[in-house]
């Protein structure tokens, strides 16, 4: 006896070795967000990186699709507990655009259309890791999963797969995006269960 | 900040009371020695011990404010593993574990004087209970309005709170969108929630309230769209999402 929640039982089989500790499959894709979904159009987004000490480099809608692209197969987890496997998308590597950039920073904030930021060590988006995607499944990446164009982070809980991305910041020192200020943990890894602050 | 607390350690939780909400919806109050105390939109883990070891966590939003225990109410998913557990076979007396208060951006504080728009589908209602319940509690005049969007009348929850809050000396405005039948006596003809169901003159755009919206992905979606299209401030609107 657990002295806990008397006659509760497993219902889930949830032994498999693709599930984190505290984790359950999803079967639809839920969609997490603070606020209504932005609309932007494909012909005035851009993607910037900017480093540690200002220099900016910037892509436009057409330059981003003809960098090599990728079309990575990975499972998600979401802090809410849910996860999906094999999940397709395609992108660019974010290691595409780090490489036009002086390297040095250790952090990163990753911002969105409509103020959105999350912060990730750059090593997370470094070394083939994480993309910056647009399609999902074989079709374009609809507004409400973060289209025109999102993060693809997924050995990180999801929230740091940022939607409507619009550019990346390099940072020396870390700092805390939206989530990570309201008490969320500042790395996130769901095999850790780095929910929030503490974990 | 307050409420901005660490939810570090899992707390013992005992169930002291079951209410129906509807035919299947229940709420539960636990008792938590421990509990931090909480803002009106926050959410609980809650985690499940079977005797095999075996432990299932999930999150609930608390449907009452501090100082009114700590309360979920629970729409129990057929073949869900935890949530038909909570409705119906948790003993009164036995006990949980919970964890939180948990979120930190879809909370509504008392002091802040801003008109309040709460839209809520279904069992999306359940965070913005506890905000109305957390505007009576504290005294404030703050004008608040939800609107509340269901399948039909016996899918209604919090029915004798709420119609106490849209009786004469309530203070608040609650408005009903039923989305397939509506009850005897009411005008609005059944149907899916519209822009007129969200313009009400202290709550118009120029109004500047601050908007909460809860309920399913696809009803959020819609309602958030609509709000926007009303000419609210997206960075006015807060959602919450099950599902």
């Amino acid at each position: 006896m657990s002295g806990f929640s008397p006659g509760f039982k497993r219902f889930h089989r949830s032994d498999d070795p693709r599930l984190p500790p505290g984790q359950f499959v999803a079967d639809g894709f839920p969609v997490l967000s603070a606020g209504p979904t932005p609309r932007i159009e494909r012909d005035t987004w851009t993607f910037t990186v900017t480093d540690a000490s200002g220099g900016e480099r910037r892509w436009t809608w057409a330059e981003y699709q003809a960098l090599a692209q990728e079309s990575p197969t990975v499972d998600i987890h979401c802090v809410t507990r849910w996860s999906k496997f094999g999940t397709s998308w395609r992108g660019v590597p974010v290691d595409a655009f780090l490489a036009h950039v002086p390297n040095g920073a250790g952090y990163a904030m990753v911002e969105s259309y409509g103020g959105y930021t999350t912060n990730v060590p750059l090593d997370d988006l470094a070394n083939g890791r994480a993309w910056i995607v647009h399609e999902y499944d074989g079709a374009p990446l609809a507004p409400e999963h973060g289209g025109p164009a999102r993060m693809l982070i997924p050995h990180l809980y999801f929230w740091k797969s940022a939607k409507w991305v619009r550019g990346i910041r390099l940072m020396e020192r870390d700092e805390q995006g939206f989530w990570e200020s309201l008490g969320y943990h500042d790395r996130g890894d769901p095999w850790r269960e780095q929910r929030t602050w503490g974990d | 900040m307050g409420g901005l607390t660490v939810p570090g350690a899992w707390l013992r939780a005992r169930l002291t009371t079951r209410t129906a909400e509807t035919a299947t919806a229940r709420t539960l109050v636990f008792s938590v020695p421990d509990w931090p105390g909480h803002l009106a939109g926050q959410h609980v883990d809650v985690r499940l011990t079977a005797d095999d070891g075996y432990q299932a966590v999930r999150s609930y939003s608390l449907s009452a404010p501090a100082g009114e225990g700590v309360a979920i109410s629970v729409q129990p998913v057929p073949d869900g593993e935890v949530s038909p557990y909570l409705a119906q076979e948790l003993p009164v007396g036995a006990d949980v574990q919970l964890r939180g208060p948990l979120g930190g951006w879809f909370v509504w504080r008392p002091e802040s004087p801003d008109p309040v728009l709460l839209v809520a589908g279904g069992s999306g209602v359940a965070p913005l209970m506890a905000m109305l319940r957390a505007r009576e509690r504290s005294g404030a005049a703050t004008p608040f309005r939800l609107v509340y969007s269901l399948r039909e009348p016996g899918q209604r929850w919090f029915r004798d709170d709420l119609d106490r809050y849209a009786g004469r000396d309530g203070g608040a405005d609650v408005h009903y969108v039923y989305t397939r039948v509506s009850p005897d006596g009411v005008v609005r003809p059944a149907g899916r929630l519209a822009a007129a169901d969200l313009s009400a003159p202290g709550w118009l755009p120029q109004d500047r309230p601050l908007c909460f919206v809860c309920g399913p992905t696809g009803f959020v979606e819609h309602a958030a769209n609509l709000l926007v299209g009303l000419g609210h401030d997206a960075g006015r609107i807060r959602t919450e999402r099950f599902g």
